[in-house]
């Protein structure tokens, strides 16, 4: 789950159930296509949804409007770096606590609004943990192990406010971080194709999205393309998650907009700009009308690209076209 | 060039510390456009490395990055790799340089980007660490970059984000940081480095014009101050132009790094 180690024993109990759980699952090789909306029935009330992509980048937009429009309760999410999509699940009241290492619109924005006002005021909870701490809570809980040392985090104010232990070294007696195993209840990842059975392919960076899946123990798959599995087999050195390490799959062209997706569409910074200024002034009402408009009015998630038009979908396009390798 | 501006000078100073043959971890705004611009000047083979899993990016001017992690961060990348990774290559030893931009600094070094006021009450809560507390555990050197302010100079921040020397001496080894060292903070007014033993910080260069004592007047803490204090020489008009050509436009660079 998403605590931090309580000393009391339910770290280790969670680290056997997450073997025990990833043991039993079925690892049937069979059409796991659905909607957004009922991959979302995957999440319960109080779950640890992590979120895959960072910042601005290959976010699973198509599962988190899914997400928001279901209004789960309680949930706790974890994020390398978090974007207004926290806000919007803060100011929906589906989320209570952040566990992550940065919470901003983007660094052109300033500080986040409806963030500060539901941390600020303790309606919100925000664990803060290193980048690299995220990273290797995740790794842990992808390898199976309660726990992986580092060098990173210590000494600094933000150990003990997350309850972080040391070890010593059996071998060295040096004194290195204990960073807890994280295994989310479910993970949603984002990325370029993948087929019925789940096989999924990413081109670019992978950010933490290969040890967020493996760590959790239900992962949904959005996928700009859904292909065939022959289509897969010609490049099988860009498949990110094998078809046994993933629940659900749902086809989502321009599943991360406004985000980024590497190579195939650039962020729509225009759009952040418009939500920047929206929560600038009207706060977590003005998050809560920015989901009341892309989200609870329109009937999924590809109303919402339609109603970004072609026009500014293709300038994206375009602009990610500039930058690709050539 | 009398109208080169605070900005263009941190850029072109914190540049300068950058020896060709080197890989630095840069964080987004300043850190990166100064890492870029000591690329097209002294450090033709500088790796330029950012959290995002990106090793060996170029930028395209005109088109810089808001994060470090997306599609313009990426231009011109030799390798494309997941973050958890980018960091391990730190922890290996391989950095160079970690090269930050910050809100708060104080005497011995310390980053505060988590909190204004007390942080079990915090007047306003800060974005958080991002990479920086690790870049700063984990490079070979630290070089930090932000402007000359009171309000960003304080005795002691409230809330270590990011570990300098901590309270000064051994203190930071003592944590169990076993590896790298505070090199210099570069502001528009001078630059600043850790007097060895103490670890407090030490004026080491001024900017063109500016005294020590306007430097510690704008210093909310007594900075060391020793008799030979070396005089920066200001921007070459090739390093004003090579730095506008990268900016080409783009809006002004504020905050700190994610």
């Amino acid at each position: 789950m998403g605590a931090a180690p309580d000393g009391n024993g339910r770290a280790a109990v969670a680290f056997r159930e997450a073997r025990a759980e990833r043991e039993a699952s079925p690892r049937l090789v069979t059409d796991k296509r659905m909607s957004a909306a009922d991959a979302i029935g995957l999440v319960r009330d109080g779950d640890h949804v992590a979120i895959g992509g960072t910042c601005y980048s290959r976010t699973p937009m198509a599962l988190l409007f899914a997400l928001l429009k279901a209004r789960r309760q309680r949930l706790t999410v974890s994020r390398p770096l978090s974007c207004y999509e926290v806000e919007l699940l803060l100011a929906t009241g589906s989320a209570e606590r952040i566990v992550t290492s940065w919470v901003g619109i983007g660094l052109r924005w300033g500080l986040a609004p409806v963030f500060r006002h539901y941390v600020e005021t303790g309606a919100a909870v925000y664990e803060e943990w290193s980048h690299l701490a995220i990273g290797l809570r995740y790794r842990a809980g992808a390898m199976g192990v309660p726990f992986l040392p580092t060098l990173s985090m210590l000494g600094s104010d933000l150990a003990p406010a997350v309850g972080l232990q040391t070890i010593i070294c059996p071998y060295t007696g040096e004194r290195l971080a204990a960073v807890p195993a994280l295994n989310p209840d479910v993970a949603l990842i984002h990325v370029h194709r993948a087929d019925e059975f789940g096989n999924a392919q990413v081109e670019g960076y992978r950010h933490m999205d290969v040890d967020m899946a493996r760590a959790a123990r239900k992962v949904i798959v959005s996928a700009e393309r859904i292909v065939s599995t022959d289509e897969i087999s010609a490049r099988p050195w860009a498949t990110m998650l094998p078809h046994f390490a993933v629940d659900a799959v749902v086809e989502a062209p321009y599943g991360a907009y406004p985000h980024e997706c590497y190579g195939l569409y650039e962020a729509d910074t225009d759009h952040f700009d418009t939500y920047a200024a929206a929560v600038r002034d009207g706060g977590a009402d003005a998050a809560r009308g920015y989901v009341g408009q892309h989200v609870d009015a329109l009937p999924d998630f590809a109303a919402f690209v339609d109603a970004a038009g072609t026009e500014r979908l293709a300038a994206r396009a375009a602009a990610a076209e500039r930058l690709m390798p050539r | 060039m009398s109208d080169v501006t605070a900005e263009e000078l941190m850029a072109v100073t914190a540049s300068r510390l950058l020896a060709d043959n080197t890989v630095v971890f840069a964080g987004v705004g300043m850190p990166l456009l100064a890492s870029a611009l000591a690329r097209r000047r002294q450090a033709p083979n500088l790796t330029i490395v950012l959290e995002g899993g990106i090793i060996g990016t170029s930028l395209l001017p005109g088109h810089l990055p808001v994060s470090t992690n997306e599609m313009r961060a990426a231009y011109g990348a030799q390798m494309l790799t997941d973050i958890t990774d980018i960091f391990l290559f730190a922890q290996r030893g391989y950095f160079d340089y970690g090269f930050l931009g910050v809100a708060q600094v104080d005497q011995y070094g310390n980053i505060n980007t988590s909190f204004i006021g007390d942080p079990a009450h915090p007047k306003v809560r800060l974005p958080g660490s991002g990479g920086a507390n690790d870049i700063i555990s984990l490079c070979n050197e630290i070089f930090i970059v932000t402007q000359h302010e009171r309000r960003r100079f304080v005795e002691r921040v409230d809330f270590v984000t990011s570990p300098g020397y901590l309270t000064g001496g051994d203190s930071r080894e003592r944590s169990g940081l076993l590896f790298g060292k505070i090199g210099a903070v570069v502001t528009d007014l001078a630059v600043m480095d850790f007097e060895p033993g103490s670890r407090r910080m030490r004026l080491r260069a001024l900017q063109p014009g500016v005294t020590a004592g306007q430097v510690q007047a704008q210093t909310g803490f007594e900075l060391l101050i020793p008799d030979d204090i070396e005089k920066l020489p200001p921007p070459a008009p090739e390093e004003i132009d090579v730095y506008r050509t990268l900016r080409d436009g783009q809006p002004s660079l504020t905050g700190s790094t994610a």
